[in-house]
């Protein structure tokens, strides 16, 4: 034990170098915020895991969320998925606006919504392995990935990787509690080169058009595209050293285009520039599962250490300066509102009211933090 | 301690002899004479039942059925039977129907042991609490090996099988979890874990497959030990107080409201519909909350007044039960008839 704390204290401090304020989360103040159930669907249309949450420019709500029946079907000596993950659009009161594109290919199980800055509407999908840029309209300009022909039901975890996992420090292992010594364990095909995605989980923008992808939670990591969607190149291996990754959540940019990564099973952000070299960490943040950074002249960073589905743990949500400086936090994990069940998405256009998308409790809280 | 340690003794003892010690019991037991109304339930065109599996009222007598058709749905029906509305189809946490409960506030809660979830709907049919998780897809299929990995105890929050659901005064709420686990769990009324209690076997207070919960006025919880032949009785800390036996295999129990309430259990034919098994049972048994039979009615059987595999009773009128059948797609209306001592009745 003492000699792990040891090695533990000179891991830090090596990484103390790179990171900001490792000590600071004592006096973390408390942010004031109040928050609703956001969401008014029509009665015969249940919402289910709020995968993904975002806003367009007139402050339309789009999610894209997990419900139905996730099924096969047998064919021809294979059996065929058939996902139920919708995106759905709502207006700026959360009453239901329509349903874009239902059983669209890529469609399978839920993972990201973003909208770039001309409002097209992107999703990202675990299943599939695929993210899909649509116009405003709902029309599909561009697929990346694609989607497998058939069923892969995964192996179950190996004995070893299903064991309770020593590798995150601080929370029980990445994720469900399997898999964070082996990212990806739980994929089923193991790393994929190129352009092709295993489990991506998320998709950002730099003011040049230039595209990010997070592939995610069965590869470890990023892809870059430039705006009509050439690759570019990759960055990232499976580990835990700085540019390493474990279970890459959720993306963001700011204004100069710098990527900020939720690397949830190392218990931290990683802070890249445009061409993907690293800068910097923030380690004092517990297990960001989702981030977003603020418009306009002044950039904020809000990242959720959510509960894991199986506790109600945690659950808090940091807002901070771009250098990683903690300006406060707000919730705790729970079922009711103003608390969060596993937070996997946040919309942070407008900086103090944010959409806050969970998995758990199957919603869209809107939450309006209070000036101080 | 000295009645829990003479208890499992009598337990112990009982077990290897159920069926010789009920069929003697049975013959001392009272039939209570009942008539049955077996198409209570008014179906428009093209909506079916299937499996009868969860059946429960709310406090306007509204009727709420989950049942496993080609996709398990809720359905609601009025006090009359007549059909009302579909609640939120397509639920993601809809798959392999267990249960339906109505709480006291009238909130309609489902068990589905399919996705292994909870759900609380409001009056408006819309999800207001969710415990429990479908299954991600990308944890694969269960195998042998996973299964030998589940955790014990088990996560506060994560059910495997899980069978039904009953509250107590104060909003707290207990799960029977179920074929997977072998335990009872307890929420406070914001859904978060208290406590669980129980482990696989025959011992005082472990389980084999705890089918149905209910509680009593005072807040006590009684769980069908359906593989253990017996009701188990808890107080609201989840302790152990007694067990009934007696009554054959405890796939249903229900408790009528307060003041004077009754437990109700049914000893449900094995649920393949093989008429050799629906011969020897099917009855269910009216009981004093202590364990006092007090009459029983009914056999396994598939004609109206005969029922195929009970799954859930529902008796918040005493005498008036309805009770869902697992082979016969239907919810009985049964009506118990003034207390005479003659008689099996139809």
């Amino acid at each position: 034990m003492r000699s792990s704390t040891t090695l533990f204290a000179l891991a830090a401090a090596a990484l103390a170098v790179f990171s900001v304020a490792l000590g600071a989360q004592a006096t973390v103040p408390t942010l004031p915020y109040d928050a609703v159930d956001f969401l008014r669907p029509p009665a015969n249309m249940p919402i289910g895991e709020v995968a993904g949450v975002a806003t367009n420019s007139k402050g339309h709500v789009f999610i894209y969320e997990r419900s139905g029946t996730f099924n096969t079907t047998l064919g021809t000596a294979r059996t065929f998925p058939h996902g139920a993950s919708r995106l759905l659009e709502f207006d700026r009161d959360g009453k239901f606006v329509r349903e874009i594109g239902r059983d669209v290919y890529a469609f399978a199980y839920a993972q990201s919504v973003k909208i770039d800055p001309q409002d097209n509407v992107w999703i990202v999908d675990q299943y599939s392995n695929m993210a899909v840029k649509f116009d405003p309209e709902g029309r599909v300009l561009m697929t990346f990935g694609r989607r497998p022909e058939t069923s892969r039901i995964p192996n179950p975890p190996t004995a070893a990787a299903a064991a309770p996992a020593g590798g995150a420090p601080g929370r029980g292992g990445a994720g469900r509690g399997a898999g964070a010594a082996a990212p990806a364990a739980r994929g089923g095909r193991g790393a994929v080169a190129g352009d092709s995605f295993n489990r991506p989980t998320d998709v950002a923008w730099d003011a040049a058009g230039n595209i990010f992808i997070a592939d995610g939670f069965g590869n470890s990591r990023v892809l870059k595209m430039d705006k009509n969607g050439r690759f570019l190149k990759t960055f990232g291996t499976p580990g835990s050293e700085a540019g390493q990754f474990n279970m890459l959540a959720s993306l963001a940019t700011d204004a100069q285009g710098n990527l900020y990564v939720a690397d949830k099973g190392n218990n931290r952000i990683q802070v890249f520039d445009n061409d993907g070299n690293f800068k910097k960490q923030f380690t004092n943040v517990g297990a960001p599962a989702a981030i977003c950074i603020s418009p306009g002249a002044h950039q904020y960073l809000y990242s959720s250490n959510s509960n894991d589905p199986d506790d109600l743990e945690h659950g808090e949500i940091y807002k901070m300066e771009l250098d990683g400086a903690i300006l406060g936090k707000f919730g705790t994990a729970g079922h009711m509102v103003r608390e969060f069940g596993s937070v996997n998405s946040i919309d942070c256009r407008t900086e103090n009211t944010l959409y806050v998308g969970e998995l758990i409790n199957w919603r869209v809280q809107k939450v309006m933090l209070k000036n101080q | 301690m000295k009645q829990i340690l003479r208890f499992a003794a009598v337990a112990l003892a009982i077990v290897p002899w159920t069926m010789p010690s009920l069929a003697q019991r049975g013959q001392n037991i009272r039939e209570i004479p009942y008539a049955s109304v077996s198409d209570f339930l008014k179906l428009p065109p093209n909506v079916y039942m299937g499996e009868g599996i969860g059946v429960a009222r709310d406090s306007r007598g509204h009727v709420y059925t989950y049942t496993r058709s080609g996709v398990t749905r809720l359905y609601e029906f009025d006090e009359k039977g007549v059909f009302v509305r579909e609640i939120s189809p397509g639920n993601y946490a809809f798959e392999m129907a267990h249960a339906v409960r109505v709480d006291p506030q009238d909130n309609v809660w489902i068990v589905d042991e399919g996705t292994n979830m909870v759900v609380k709907f409001n009056r408006d049919g819309r999800a207001a609490l969710i415990i429990g998780r479908r299954p991600d897809p990308f944890d694969g299929l269960p195998t042998a090996a996973t299964f030998a990995q589940n955790p014990n105890p088990p996560l506060p929050y994560r059910f495997d099988r899980p069978t039904d659901i009953a509250f107590d005064a104060a909003g707290n709420f207990f799960v029977a979890d179920g074929y997977g686990n072998s335990r009872i769990a307890k929420y406070d009324k914001t859904g978060r874990f208290l406590k669980t209690t129980g482990s696989r076997g025959n011992g005082p207070g472990q389980l084999n497959t705890p089918h149905s919960i209910q509680t009593d006025a005072a807040g006590n919880v009684y769980v069908a030990d359906r593989g253990n032949n017996r009701i188990q009785v808890y107080d609201n800390d989840l302790n152990l107080i007694r067990s009934i036996t007696g009554i054959g295999s405890p796939w249903a129990v229900c408790i009528t409201p307060a003041p004077h309430q009754y437990l109700y259990s049914s000893n449900s034919s094995p649920e393949n519909n093989n008429s050799a098994q629906v011969a020897t049972s099917g009855e269910i048994y009216k009981m004093e909350l202590d364990g006092t039979v007090l009459g029983k009615f009914g056999k396994g059987g598939k004609m109206s007044g005969e029922f195929s595999t009970t799954h859930a009773m529902d008796c918040r009128v005493e005498n008036e039960l309805l009770i869902g059948e697992i082979t016969s797609w239907r919810v009985q209306k049964v009506t118990l008839k003034p207390q005479s001592a003659t008689g099996a009745g139809k």
